[in-house]
């Protein structure tokens, strides 16, 4: 009787360079890949492609004049850009900001974390090679809230919507009647969307138990929103540092297990479905009003410096300002969930195969405008 | 919601266990003195009662006569943050040690720092410039930088 022996060929580890420029890094990311065949050894991230400098940049234009550079942040996230950075600089000079317009602004974040869920959802599918259906279908769906930004500011992408002290135009009275029946057919979408994917065999093949981020690891990291959460770190700052007015809703938040990419894809889904509860607690509750305090044209500051953060669609997003007492920002720091997000990939990919390593890293979800500034 | 940590505070309980190595600044945040920083970032993240797990950021500013380094902690815990501020006053070699030891999250941040201040982090793994090429001349961030 014969035992088969296995056959093991020795190879030599050789170096494969993915990206800047591949459709699935999302941007113009690159990975240094140190392959044994297909397996992943080793991957060093190389940044900086599109690095433009914009905390120089805002150095030299006005606390106002440096809101569209927040715009390309995270330019599929927009809004929430504005948002966090509007947030800092009340803090810093202490604006109190009409009911109305922390309404609309809850409402528009919340759509745009939707709006964002959908890409990445649709882009992870891809990923793990369900090629464009899914993703077709999401897109579908985004554009249907691009119309809603379009309708408040005339823009599709960068917004440049909010301003220091409220937003810069109101709704137009046709924007909650037709936001109320949007939240309506994406409500449906959302439940087809899952169903058809929620039990599919092929996702689950490519994301259960792929690229476990451990609960220690990911705080370790510094790793936060649905990544995090996705490893079971009970952390939302929506919830445990409330910002703006949303302690006034009611919401939960999703948690995964075992912190794979299924988990990670799980918890975002989840997480349009609550925003989508938020946006219509706060139909309801908007009363009328001014939309914009009482803030001058050019705004100084008192000296000092302030550190405010929200919940952006990626995670904790946060702005540092140091003020002079001048027209300008002396220092202009973002806190950029996208590049802290990445510290634990290089653990999380070892020992993967390449495409796993695509997986993974869709599952993630950066934008290079973020990362690299 | 997230209680900030008083100065006043912090500056008591580090200075309980490293005497004079903490100075008030400002309303929120402590003053740490170079030398015994990560020996306090090791106290906060590890005591119990503090157990700051969790490194929000960490950024630099230039102030012209010292860059101030600000790192920003959070205990999931008891959710509470805290900031730690630390200068070098040395503009041509100006060092400080690293915290990646302490929490992972730090090592992109501090590669940052470095290339757009040109702050080394002594016991940093990997100290390269991680935006800018390689022989960039200056740190663009610095106030004196001049295209």
């Amino acid at each position: 009787m014969t035992t088969t022996q296995e056959i093991t060929l020795p190879t030599e580890p050789f170096v494969l360079n993915i990206g800047p420029v591949h459709p699935s890094t999302h941007g113009v990311y690159r990975m240094r890949c140190t392959m044994d065949g297909e397996v992943v050894r080793d991957i060093e991230p190389v940044f900086g492609y599109l690095h433009r400098g914009l905390e120089k940049l805002a150095e030299e234009r006005t606390w106002t004049g440096t809101i569209p550079l927040t715009d390309r942040l995270d330019y599929l996230a927009a809004m929430s850009n504005n948002f966090a950075y509007c947030l800092a600089v009340e803090k810093l000079a202490g604006i109190k900001v009409p009911e109305r317009a922390e309404y609309i602004r809850v409402i528009i974040a919340e759509i745009q974390r939707v709006a964002i869920h959908f890409i990445i959802v649709g882009s992870f599918l891809s990923d793990c090679g369900a090629m464009l259906t899914p993703m077709v279908y999401a897109l579908r769906e985004r554009e249907r809230i691009l119309d809603f930004f379009d309708m408040v500011c005339g823009q599709r992408l960068t917004y440049n919507y909010m301003r220091i002290g409220g937003v810069s135009q109101d709704i137009p009275a046709q924007f909650l009647p037709a936001l109320e029946k949007l939240v309506k057919k994406l409500k449906r979408f959302i439940d087809e969307f899952d169903v058809l994917l929620k039990q599919n065999e092929i996702l689950l093949a490519r994301s259960k138990g792929v690229g476990i981020l451990s609960k220690e690891q990911a705080i370790n990291c510094g790793i936060s929103g649905p990544v995090a959460r996705a490893s079971g770190v009970n952390w939302d700052l929506r919830k445990n540092d409330p910002y703006s007015i949303y302690e006034r809703f009611d919401f939960s938040i999703p948690l995964g297990e075992t912190g794979d990419c299924y988990d990670r894809y799980r918890v975002r889904i989840e997480e349009t479905r609550q925003s989508l509860r938020i946006i219509e607690q706060a139909m309801q509750q908007i009363p009328a009003g001014k939309i914009i305090a009482d803030v001058p044209h050019l705004i100084r500051p008192p000296a000092g410096d302030v550190y405010a953060h929200i919940e952006s669609p990626k995670g904790e997003l946060g702005f540092y300002l140091v003020s002079d007492n001048s027209i300008a920002p002396y220092r202009w720091h973002v806190r950029p969930p996208s590049l802290i997000n990445l510290a634990a990939l290089r653990d999380m990919v070892r020992g993967w195969k390449v495409a796993d390593l695509i997986a993974i890293f869709g599952s993630i979800d950066i934008t290079m405008g973020e990362v690299d500034r | 919601m997230t209680t900030a940590l008083a100065s006043r505070d912090i500056v008591t309980k580090v200075n309980a266990k490293f005497p004079g190595a903490a100075a008030e600044a400002g309303a929120e945040g402590a003053l740490v003195k170079a030398e015994q920083l990560v020996a306090v970032m090791e106290f906060l993240k590890n005591e119990a009662g503090l157990e700051f797990d969790y490194f929000n950021y960490v950024t630099a500013v230039d102030y012209y006569s010292y860059f101030e380094v600000i790192y920003q902690l959070t205990s999931y815990k008891h959710n509470r943050s805290l900031v730690i501020k630390a200068r070098c006053y040395d503009r041509d070699n100006p060092t400080l040690p690293s915290v990646t030891g302490l929490w992972q999250g730090a090592d992109f941040q501090e590669r940052e720092i470095y290339d757009l201040f040109g702050i080394k982090f002594a016991g940093h793994p990997d100290l390269r410039r991680i935006f800018l090429w390689e022989g960039f001349p200056g740190h663009p961030l610095r106030k004196d930088f001049n295209q």
